[in-house]
């Protein structure tokens, strides 16, 4: 009973966020949707039993990824007014159509093949411990390349940013 | 009336397809971005419940992989973005068509 009010309150906020993100003609208010979505996703995974996941959602996602796109939205201004027009012919026809095609079929094999829980299994409890059990046993591998991966865009990012102001002096860029 | 993992699925197919319309139909380069995230987060929400559908944590530690290939996606996507906003004064995706043959 709990978990239903909380998917319907939730779920129709995550909704109405992620709409507000597709249809606000002003990209700060379509971040801020697009947060509220991210918040009631982390709702989710707590009522999933997805603990750290949750924390993670909030820290992460929330938290560093919205406020960096709020920051970019700042540094490159939101003043000026998006050019709707379709230079693609039916592209947007097209778009409106395939997105329902896709959302029916998703609806359609949701609602047959569904897979069967394994019997005997019970609801995981993901907390701290049993993730990093996890992480650092069976995961270990892609766990050490996510740091490389996290290196290698660090050093991407730095050499963006300086890529323009290099080319601008005439630098041996 | 239980919630099962087919609510949550459902939920995650609709996220999903307003990503995937924001993708398509919107012209602003943040805004596009912002619409990869938000498929990223919904397939997330699918990992997590047919994960406890199945009684199985594996999907949950999917889940901490997509979020910190996506942190790392996005550092070097806005880079890009703001690279090309520097060159061209423009954040519409239908302005960068110098690659036309």
């Amino acid at each position: 009973m709990v978990e239903l009010v909380l998917f319907i309150v939730f779920g129709v906020i995550a909704i109405a966020g992620a709409l507000a993100m597709l249809l606000h003609p002003n990209p700060v208010h379509g971040a801020l949707g697009l947060m509220a979505t991210m918040l009631s996703l982390a709702v989710f995974y707590v009522v999933n039993s997805g603990h750290f996941i949750a924390a993670v959602q909030v820290v992460v996602y929330a938290g560093a990824v919205m406020t960096l796109f709020l920051f970019v939205i700042m540094l490159i201004g939101v003043d000026q007014a998006e050019n709707l027009e379709e230079r693609l012919p039916f592209q947007r026809q097209l778009a409106l159509g395939l997105g329902a095609l896709f959302l029916v079929l998703m609806g359609l094999i949701g609602g047959t093949a569904w897979i069967a829980a394994p019997p005997g299994s019970s609801q995981p409890n993901g907390t701290v411990e049993a993730i990093a059990d996890l992480i650092f046993t069976d995961w270990l591998l892609p766990f050490e390349v996510t740091t490389l991966l996290l290196i290698i865009a660090s050093v991407g990012a730095v050499v963006l940013a300086q890529f323009e102001p290099r080319r601008k002096d005439g630098g041996d860029s | 009336m239980e919630v099962t993992a087919g609510w949550y699925l459902s939920l995650g197919a609709v996220l999903f397809v307003i990503g995937a319309g924001g993708m398509m139909l919107r012209r602003n380069a943040l805004v596009m971005f912002m619409s990869i995230e938000l498929m990223l987060n919904a397939v997330n929400l699918s990992f997590v419940a047919v994960g406890r559908h199945t009684g199985d944590l594996n999907g949950q530690v999917a889940v901490f992989f997509v979020m910190v290939v996506a942190a790392a996606e996005v550092v070097v996507g806005l880079a890009i973005i703001i690279a090309v906003f520097r060159r061209r004064a423009s954040a519409s995706v239908d302005d960068l068509a110098v690659l036309k043959g």
